[in-house]
């Protein structure tokens, strides 16, 4: 879009055409930011006056156990949500790409279906198959691995893996359907050129396929890092943050920081970095596809 | 070129996948189909009894009003300030469109705190328009970015003949423009009303009464209240997904186009 002209003739009418979305835009996103800014700011209740913090609250970011946890906890959801559904979309999309399979257009259908699932109804489907007495352990007892099952959500070790494998659950068709349709638009002749140099599978996949979908992968991780960052239907529905805080996520800590700790400066400022950190991570991811390009 | 071998091992991978993906959504189904909690009525019957014990038709409902206001009003917001990005050259031009840009990325948490004290303090709190505005604000930046896309690419030399017939600015956006725009505006439909029915924070922080929460509310309650069994909860998480899948379904090209097409930011 840089360097274009924009098109049409200079026009005022434009601002009326602009103005109905950016009232409501301004009223409901850009105003409250500057107040969650504000907030951060103060050492507030919700109900009395607040106390000027500083950036006391942001410092308890770093600072607090609890809340690096959090932060900590996200990363770890950041492998389940985005690179293992990208090493599985890669591998999925590479061999359909070539194979002339029937039912690819079925398959989509299925893998893509995740994501238009309500996620309150993903979280209570999964807590049936994490379940004491659910189809996970159900299955475990079938294959004689009884010594296996457990109370998936409620083990201090496994809780936060169990809550990552519904994001890779999740994400895996996403990123899979998106590589599919970025390989399918490789010409032929890159396939043959590797082939005519005695290029082997491997050595073609990483000389002519991986290079040709550097901007669907660009695609695939901003949009499963930014989903990773975000969890919070997921965990308030299957954990609440638990058991103890081995399932807390920055965006439940916002809201529970706000309505039930009662420290709305604190929720202000997590929500703040949090907004920082998506911004950095999609401009960042987007920078190097771009440069990577040239 | 192919062996056999090689086809029916991708088959077998295709299976797998799509056995994995289904994998919860059969168990959800299969539950909510099966015998009932106290081991009386079962199959269709369990969605009737979720329905009136979880009351599912007041969430419905609500989500329902809920999703026709964001969709119908962001969408008409989106064209027209698609319409403007897109065709029109006037001051501030780029400076308010990355401002629009900055909202498609913006998580709800960080505004929904704000919101809430300050909706609160207005008394607007617990309402119908606490749930739809700041949905129509979230869905009013995506659309403009979609909408704009649409808009430049459209073509210009109707317009122009449009325009040299003497046609009014308002007259080329809805007989000139919109009409052939309808696959970018079903897509821009369909995604706004699966975020709106399938939101789950904003409702939960500005909602208390019974009569006001959305479908993904309600359940999320009713899991929480209900521990005689999993069947009523599996029959009202059928419920709770149904609209949505049944319009992937239909228009699942618009889904998949609309939710990889538009993370394709400039």
């Amino acid at each position: 879009m840089t360097g274009a002209r924009p098109p049409g003739e200079p026009r005022r009418v434009a601002y009326l055409y602009l103005l109905p979305a950016f009232a409501v835009y301004a009223a409901f996103l850009l105003y409250p930011i500057g107040r969650a800014v504000q907030i951060s700011l103060y050492d507030w209740d919700g109900l009395t006056l607040g106390r000027w913090a500083g950036l006391d609250n942001y410092v308890a970011i770093v600072a607090d156990e609890g809340l690096r946890a959090a932060f900590g906890h996200a990363l770890v959801l950041i492998v389940f949500y985005a690179l293992i559904p990208l090493a599985i979309g890669l591998m999925l999309a590479a061999v359909l790409n070539h194979a002339k399979v029937r039912g690819l257009g079925f398959f989509r259908t299925v893998v893509f279906l995740p994501q238009v699932v309500a996620m309150v109804v993903v979280a209570v489907a999964w807590r049936r198959v994490y379940a004491p007495d659910g189809t996970l352990n159900t299955l475990l007892g079938a294959l004689g691995l009884d010594s296996l099952t457990r109370g998936w959500l409620g083990d201090y070790t496994f809780a936060l893996p169990a809550v990552g494998v519904v994001g890779t659950w999740f994400e895996t068709g996403l990123v899979t359907v998106l590589l599919l349709a970025g390989m399918s638009r490789i010409p032929a002749e890159l396939y043959e050129a590797a082939r005519l140099d005695g290029a082997g599978a491997v050595r073609e996949f990483f000389a002519v396929t991986l290079p040709s979908v550097r901007g669907e992968i660009a695609v695939a991780l901003t949009l499963t890092v930014i989903a990773a960052l975000r969890t919070f239907d997921l965990v308030y529905v299957t954990t609440r943050g638990g058991p103890g805080t081995s399932t807390s996520v920055p965006s439940y800590e916002v809201y529970h920081r706000a309505f039930g700790l009662s420290q709305v400066g604190s929720a202000a400022a997590i929500g703040i970095t949090l907004t920082v950190i998506i911004f950095a991570v999609s401009f960042g991811i987007n920078r190097f596809a771009d440069r990577r390009i040239t | 070129m192919i062996s056999r071998g090689e086809r029916v091992a991708n088959y077998v991978i295709l299976s797998v996948f799509a056995a994995f993906a289904l994998f919860p959504i059969v168990t959800i189904l299969s539950a909510a189909l099966g015998p009932a909690d106290s081991g009386g009525t079962a199959g269709l019957g369990n969605f009737a009894a979720a329905w009136e014990i979880g009351r599912f038709g007041t969430y419905l409902r609500s989500s329902l009003a809920v999703s026709a206001f964001v969709v119908v009003v962001s969408v008409l917001l989106s064209i027209m300030s698609g319409y403007a990005f897109g065709t029109m050259r006037f001051r501030g031009q780029s400076v308010l469109f990355y401002l629009f840009m900055l909202g498609i990325m913006m998580p709800s948490e960080a505004v929904a705190v704000p919101l809430y004290f300050d909706l609160r303090a207005l008394g607007l709190i617990d309402t119908f328009w606490s749930i739809a505005l700041p949905q129509v604000a979230l869905s009013v930046a995506f659309g403009t970015f979609w909408m704009r896309a649409y808009f430049r690419a459209a073509n210009r030399a109707i317009v122009e003949a449009a325009r040299i017939d003497g046609a009014s600015t308002w007259r080329i956006l809805w007989q000139v423009l919109v009409p052939p725009a309808r696959p970018a505006v079903v897509t821009l439909t369909v995604l706004v009303f699966m975020w709106t029915w399938n939101e789950f924070l904003i409702p939960l922080i500005m909602v208390t009464s019974e009569s006001l929460r959305t479908a993904p509310l309600g359940l999320a309650f009713f899991q929480g209240q209900y521990t005689s069994g999993f069947t009523l909860l599996a029959a009202g998480s059928v419920i709770v997904a149904t609209p949505v899948v049944i319009f992937y379904l239909f228009l699942q090209r618009h889904f998949v186009r609309g939710l990889l097409q538009g993370a394709v930011r400039e």
